[in-house]
């Protein structure tokens, strides 16, 4: 049983839920960067939720359905529309694919990334753990190009009752809690923080979704002892320019670290285009 | 390990906030932090992950921190020790990088100091980052503090041996890097395929070997 991508579109990659702890070595959890949408893909098609599935990056992604017999599949994330044989399909739902069937992924009308899940999975070598792709380190499978072929995993449950599942569209603003490194910045930076919109630059991706706006002036100078960052972390480099990490963030860094957006909002980061505005909100405790 | 002394630490260490999930424990030096995260993973049941940094420690939680797990951080005594470490590993280094005689200058060594400088000592891998296998090596001294350089070099070979501050490392795989080159291994620093897949992970020391090649 396998799937063949006939064309990749800008980039498509292997990704499930990543292979957490082993900062000690210098690897990132890295995984799925809109983690609800990966969990969804694989929970619409019955298997576990961290299942390596395809991860497409402004769509364009087209596979065909090499088997014996009917295949489901589920696209989630990023609003889109997907094109089965040249007939429109939704997306958030469960699909089932005969044999010979070509699925395509149309551009998405909002957010950055969608995803594919295939009943069992795809099958693909792990390293430390997991199938995940990380554009940072170079671990995992490379960058999905036409005409490769992937095989399936083995099913292991029932496909779910629930066959469709719509998402609240993300409301572009990102819960913050300042720390752990704020006090290394001017009080105006820290209210400019979360008074301007900050605008996504065409230089984001999984490592980072870098923004624009006022620089973010310091009152300290000097170097940082290198620290642990996590996804999530909005950094200062020495730019002024604030950039959030994304799933294949670095383990440690050398600059402050001015706040740390909320976990819940972290998927929402992932669906950002460059262009788009958001703003910051920030929270306490 | 086995210990040859050691100091007990209990100070009040600040604890930061790193979102909701996480903190970020600040400590007097980078044994402390290697000793903290140890016991905090080791006992602390909550604890998901604890990343050691050059004299931090982060520590992520499955759920939303709370109080008494910040009191405990801040609090928690642990031992300091000077250990023997768990596996020496001996790198065998080609002293012909670019910038060795730039860092005997920043040094104030001539070439063949800076050598048995970094031939002489035993180096520890504190924490890694960077990259896979990218080891923070600490020093028996600080002789070879240099500062990284002004521009990073787009592109730094895999096997380079280097220095940063009072840090020494090997770059597992060809990067783009700041660090000031001295030399080159044909040491394998990571394989995924190995177990474990870095050579210089935690609890690892390292001695390196001049191979007598020079620029």
């Amino acid at each position: 049983m396998t799937i063949t991508v006939l064309d990749p579109g800008p980039q498509s990659l292997v990704e499930d839920l990543g292979r957490p702890g082993h900062a000690s070595v210098g690897v990132s959890p890295s995984g799925g960067a809109d983690r609800a949408a990966l969990r969804l893909a694989n929970r619409l098609v019955g298997n576990p939720e961290g299942a390596a599935a395809i991860e497409s990056l402004l769509g364009g992604l087209e596979v065909r359905i090499n088997a014996q017999r009917p295949v489901w599949v589920a696209v989630t994330g990023a609003t889109t529309t997907v094109d089965v044989n040249g007939r429109g399909e939704g997306s958030h739902c469960s699909l089932v694919l005969h044999p010979g069937d070509v699925l395509r992924i149309d551009a998405p009308r909002r957010g950055l990334r969608t995803y594919l899940g295939v009943r069992g999975g795809l099958d693909v070598e792990p390293v430390l753990g997991s199938g995940a792709t990380d554009i940072l380190s170079g671990l995992g499978p490379a960058a999905l190009q036409a005409g490769q072929e992937l095989r399936l995993g083995v099913i292991s449950r029932d496909l779910p009752d629930t066959d469709f599942s719509p998402v609240r569209p993300p409301s572009g603003v990102l819960g913050l809690r300042l720390g752990p490194r704020d006090d290394w910045f001017t009080p105006e930076a820290l209210h400019r923080l979360d008074s301007v919109g900050w605008v996504v630059t065409p230089q984001s991706n999984r490592v980072a979704t870098r923004l624009e706006g006022p620089r973010l002036t310091r009152r300290r100078a000097g170097e940082l002892p290198s620290e642990a960052v996590i996804r999530g972390a909005v950094q200062v480099p020495p730019s002024g320019h604030p950039l959030i990490f994304g799933a294949d963030h670095p383990v440690t860094g050398g600059y402050p670290v001015v706040g740390v957006v909320d976990e819940e909002d972290c998927d929402a980061v992932a669906q950002l285009r460059p262009g788009e505005v958001i703003k910051f909100a920030l929270r306490s405790g | 390990m086995a210990v040859d002394h050691a100091a007990v630490t209990a100070t009040h260490r600040p604890v930061l906030t790193y979102g909701t999930h996480a903190v970020l424990v600040e400590c007097a030096g980078t044994a402390e932090a290697i000793a903290l995260a140890e016991r905090v993973s080791a006992e602390f049941d909550e604890v998901v992950e604890t990343i050691p940094g050059a004299r931090t420690v982060l520590v992520r939680c499955a759920r939303p921190v709370h109080d008494q797990l910040r009191r405990r951080l801040s609090t928690v005594p642990v031992t300091v020790t000077h250990q023997h470490p768990t596996r020496t590993i001996e790198i065998g280094v080609a002293y012909d990088g670019p910038d060795l005689l730039e860092v005997a200058g920043l040094c104030g060594l001539d070439v063949e100091q800076v050598i048995a400088a970094h031939t002489g000592q035993t180096w520890r891998v504190a924490f890694c980052g960077f990259a896979p296998g990218f080891a923070y090596l600490q020093g028996d001294d600080e002789r070879l503090t240099v500062p990284r350089r002004s521009t990073p070099r787009a592109e730094v070979a895999a096997g380079s041996v280097a220095l940063a501050d009072t840090w020494s490392s090997v770059y597992p795989r060809r990067a783009p890097g700041g660090w000031q080159l001295i030399g080159s291994t044909s040491a394998s620093l990571w394989d995924a395929a190995r177990t474990p897949p870095a050579l210089l992970g935690p609890g690892v020391a390292v001695r390196f070997v001049d191979l007598g090649a020079r620029p």
